[in-house]
């Protein structure tokens, strides 16, 4: 249940930061680490809730994004970044940036709440 | 206990959000900021529009004066409706801003010479090149002279503040891709801008003289005047000028007076030697068709003009379509994204259309400074006093580069000890330019845009100074003309044509051609007009109008051969006319290759290829192989012919025309050059050359047919570029033909960039195709919509339309109105 939770609101957070475009793209990586001290997880856990809360809000955003838009612009894009022109590699690739940034911030966020 | 893994993931975690955060090397450029640009909520992801996206808006702004309204159609072309025309130009920068941002901002960096500062220090090359070259200062001659008009000077201001109020709307994730691409912002727009984009254009349609000038004196110096008047010679036998042979031309008001020493000093002077190169060169072809059937031609009994100005094909697209309704006039064409008005189209009244004039405005003179200080040069037998000019050049993650520029009674000082090459080392060339000098630039095409007759055409255009144009023209009261019209040097005989001594004043300009004495053609009894940058005139006109090797003969002998066969022209003859690949140099150039190849000397492969050719339909089209194996012959041909000759010298020299080599062997199979000098016990004749050019092309046709690019198109290739040419971001391998000396200009990075047909029905009766879209947006369904359509001659009936027709033609799909807050 903890970790549904802290998954929950550590993409919940990093949406509200999304939301505020004026402030930078990281912003989420101190929302899922203050989460993950609030809600306290042994640190594999409270990467794996980080990484997925993070992968699964880019995953969806970027589907639907993509999804709206007949993938014209993301095959484009995974031409150049390159991911030989496929949509769906390239959403992938954007969570796992996401998950990986938050995760860790989460896996620091538990160390921390440990040192105390 | 955790205090060690907590320092390692809080640094692993910081680690990966600095790599994440910045633009890493890749390649030859450099990566977006990963973290940044895939983040969905604000990187690329955002500039996925979807492909439903709903135009209509009821948009507040500050500065306008009444409401506006927009109807968008079914191909995303505004049709705007305004009541006075500040609003309209205000609402015309709004647009051309929410759809082509990105593009018209970077055109003026390009134009100003700003690449470095959004780029890197790689573009450092291209950026001095044209501050040196005098963009900027050319750029403010202009606006400082349009400033004086209060009319254009609003106009402008109109138009950049309808810029600024989208740029001021735009949230940071709302940025167009290219900006996220390149990690910068879009900074606000300026009128300067405005004059900065429009002496891009001028550098694009007259600049080439910058290099050819000094590859010419090259040449020149190399060869000697009478080889040099063999490889480039202004003499051609088979040119249709636009204003007829036989035309009498009235007494001329100046008669440019050659200097006394121009043997000694200028044609045989062999100093002077200069392998400046710039970084980057307008294309030859820069070039273009126009032309109009009169009413005793066209079925309709009205006239149709036509229109297809050849430049590099990209995207975003130069062009941009729009309809502009105010009291004042009713307007639609092809904009310029960064330019207020219509720059090609109609109205309600006329129509008119642009080729290149191709006349030469731009030289050289070799300055003599009293020292590396540029304070003092020699003219006239005193040391003059220079201006100086101050360039400051941004890089990015670098100090600024600073470039003074000294300016003399010529011009600016181009090439000097800082900016220079081995053989420019101690040379101070400085350059003259019309585009120097201020212009009026846009005040003609805000003119024509109201135009409603002959007089006003003429009287539009009237000041008209650079780039040189031909501007056709065509009225629904049966009118039809043609005027090339510039600001025009009146030159001596090879006046500028190479580096000019610039130590006194005896190879000065000594005039600009008056206006009514620049050619033209009003209703002829012909019944059409055209124009596709040949010489303008034969040899009767009284200046000399430069050098032969900026006129390309073919098109208009093509375009005219036809024109006269036409009776009861349509638009749809128009269209197939403007599709037209037939290739009349190869009409002419074929009979001679057979003539002088032994064929009984081919094995059975180059047999194979060689009749190809032999019986090839002499059209550029698609699919054809004969095409191909032509311009492998003749390409060969040249090679074998001037290659030896020119590769005994380092030096840049300009390639001598197709026609020069075809009109010169036609004359005489002789002909100097045939002769391998590199066999000095044999001496080649035509047949030799001819057999051995022949042998090399079936190489280079075998290669390309095992890959399969036999066909015309294939192995042409032609493509439109992104503007940073990703070729994601491209149309690559278009199915299209056509290609140089034929109608259809299509090559492989460049030709036809809107193609327009305008009937002077009483309804006007427009088609119209661009190889782009709408929108400049990669990720728009809007961005290549049209690229298709124009790579296979369809054309689309443009939307010319009263408000009262826009709110309810069932092609308006969306509605924007445009209030002020």
């Amino acid at each position: 249940m903890k970790f549904i939770i802290t998954l929950a609101l550590t993409g919940f957070l990093a949406f509200v930061c999304g939301v505020y475009s004026s402030i930078p793209w990281w912003s989420f990586a101190i929302t899922s680490l203050i989460v993950s001290m609030a809600i306290h997880q042994k640190p594999a856990k409270a990467f794996w809730s980080g990484f997925l809360g993070l992968f699964l809000l880019w995953t969806v955003l970027a589907l639907l994004k993509d999804s709206a838009n007949d993938h014209i612009l993301s095959a484009k894009v995974a031409t150049i970044l390159p991911l030989g022109g496929s949509s769906v590699a390239l959403v992938l690739v954007t969570g796992l940036l996401g998950g990986l940034v938050s995760g860790l911030a989460s896996l620091t966020g538990s160390y921390l709440r440990k040192t105390n | 206990m955790r205090i060690l893994p907590t320092i390692i993931s809080g640094l692993g975690t910081a680690a990966l959000v600095i790599l994440l955060n910045t633009q890493l090397p890749a390649g030859a450029g450099k990566t977006p900021r990963l973290g940044y640009f895939l983040s969905p909520q604000l990187g690329f992801w955002q500039n996925a529009e979807p492909v439903n996206t709903d135009f209509n808006a009821n948009i507040e702004l500050k500065g306008l004066k009444a409401k506006v309204d927009v109807y968008m159609d079914d191909r995303l072309v505004p049709h705007i409706y305004a009541e006075n025309d500040l609003d309209a130009y205000y609402t015309q920068g709004y647009l051309h801003a929410k759809f082509r941002l990105w593009q018209m901002e970077f055109q003026t960096y390009v134009a100003s010479g700003r690449l470095s500062e959004i780029v890197g220090e790689e573009r450092l090359p291209t950026d001095r090149f044209f501050r040196r070259l005098g963009m900027v200062y050319g750029a403010e001659q202009t606006m400082t002279n349009m400033e004086k008009n209060p009319e254009m000077k609003a106009t402008v201001e109109a138009y950049a503040d309808g810029v600024n109020a989208y740029i001021s709307s735009l949230k940071p994730e709302q940025i167009p891709f290219e900006y996220k691409l390149l990690d910068y912002q879009p900074e606000a727009w300026t009128p300067m801008k405005t004059y900065l984009f429009l002496m891009f254009m001028s550098y694009d349609l007259t600049a080439r003289g910058a290099v050819t000038d000094l590859t010419m004196t090259n040449a020149k110096n190399y060869f000697g005047m009478e080889d040099f008047n063999k490889l480039y010679s202004n003499v051609q036998d088979s040119l249709d000028p636009i204003v007829p042979v036989g035309t009498i031309f009235q007494q001329p008001a100046i008669k440019p007076v050659a200097p006394a020493n121009i043997d000694s000093a200028f044609l045989h002077a062999t100093k002077n030697n200069s392998t400046a190169m710039a970084p980057m060169v307008p294309d030859r072809d820069n070039g273009s068709n126009n032309w109009v059937v009169g009413g005793t031609r066209t079925k309709s009994g009205r006239p149709i003009l036509c229109n297809d100005p050849h430049l590099g094909l990209n995207l975003p697209s130069l062009w941009y379509e729009v309809q502009i309704q105010t009291p004042t006039h009713n307007t639609y064409g092809a904009s310029f994204p960064g330019s207020p008005a219509v720059i090609i189209g109609f109205n309600d009244s006329i129509a008119w259309g642009v080729t290149n004039a191709g006349r030469d405005v731009i030289d050289y003179y070799d300055m003599q400074f009293k020292d590396s200080s540029l304070q003092e040069y020699m003219y006239n037998g005193v040391w003059t006093k220079a201006g100086q000019r101050e360039e400051v050049i941004k890089i990015k993650g670098k100090p600024d580069l600073v470039e003074n520029i000294a300016i003399t009674v010529f011009g600016p000082v181009m090439y000097d000890r800082s900016y220079k090459n081995i053989s420019t080392e101690g040379k101070y060339l400085a350059l003259k330019w019309t585009a120097h000098q201020a212009g009026n630039g846009l005040q003609t095409f805000y003119q024509l845009n109201r135009a409603k007759n002959y007089d006003n055409y003429l009287s539009a255009i009237a000041n008209w100074s650079c780039p040189g144009q031909n501007f056709a023209f065509a009225s629904k009261t049966g009118d039809i003309a043609i005027k090339q019209q510039g600001a025009f040097v009146a030159r001596w005989n090879r006046q500028g044509d190479f580096i000019m001594p610039g130590t006194d004043s005896s190879y000065r300009w000594q005039g600009m051609i008056p206006v009514q004495e620049n050619p033209m053609m009003y209703n002829p009894p012909r019944g059409f007009v055209s124009s596709a940058n040949q010489k303008s005139v034969d040899s009767s006109y009284p200046y000399y109008i430069g050098a032969a090797g900026s006129f390309p003969l073919y098109r208009g002998i093509c375009i005219n051969r036809k024109l006269y066969e036409m009776e009861n022209v349509t638009p749809e003859d128009m269209q197939h006319m403007q599709m037209n690949n037939y290739n009349v140099f190869a009409e002419m150039a074929r009979p001679l290759i057979l003539k002088y190849l032994d064929q009984d000397a081919l094995t059975a492969t180059e047999k194979k290829y060689v009749n190809l050719m032999k019986y090839w339909n002499l059209n550029g089209d698609e699919k054809e192989k004969g095409a191909t194996v032509f311009k492998c012959i003749w390409d060969s041909l040249e090679t074998s012919i001037w290659g030896d000759e020119f590769n005994r010298s380092k030096l840049p020299f300009p390639k001598p025309d197709a026609s020069t080599l075809l009109e010169a062997l036609i004359r005489d199979p002789n002909f100097s050059f045939v002769d391998n000098v590199n066999t000095p016990d044999k001496k080649e004749n035509i047949n030799d050359i001819v057999l051995t050019a022949c042998r090399k092309a079936v190489i280079r046709l075998q290669s390309a047919d095992s890959a399969n690019k036999l066909e015309w198109a294939l192995y042409k290739d032609t493509r439109v570029n992104h503007l940073l040419k990703i070729p994601g971001l491209s149309r690559l391998h278009l199915p299209i033909g056509g290609g140089e000396h034929m109608i259809n200009a299509t090559k492989e990075m460049h030709g036809p960039s809107w193609r327009i047909i305008v009937h002077m029905t009483d309804e006007i009766e427009a088609y119209g195709v661009y190889p782009g879209g709408q929108s400049g947006n990669p990720g728009s369904k809007y961005y290549d919509m049209f690229v298709d359509s124009w790579a296979t001659g369809k054309y689309y009936r443009l939307l010319f339309l009263q408000k009262e027709a826009a709110a309810k033609h069932e092609r308006i799909k969306w509605h924007i109105t445009f209030t002020n807050s």
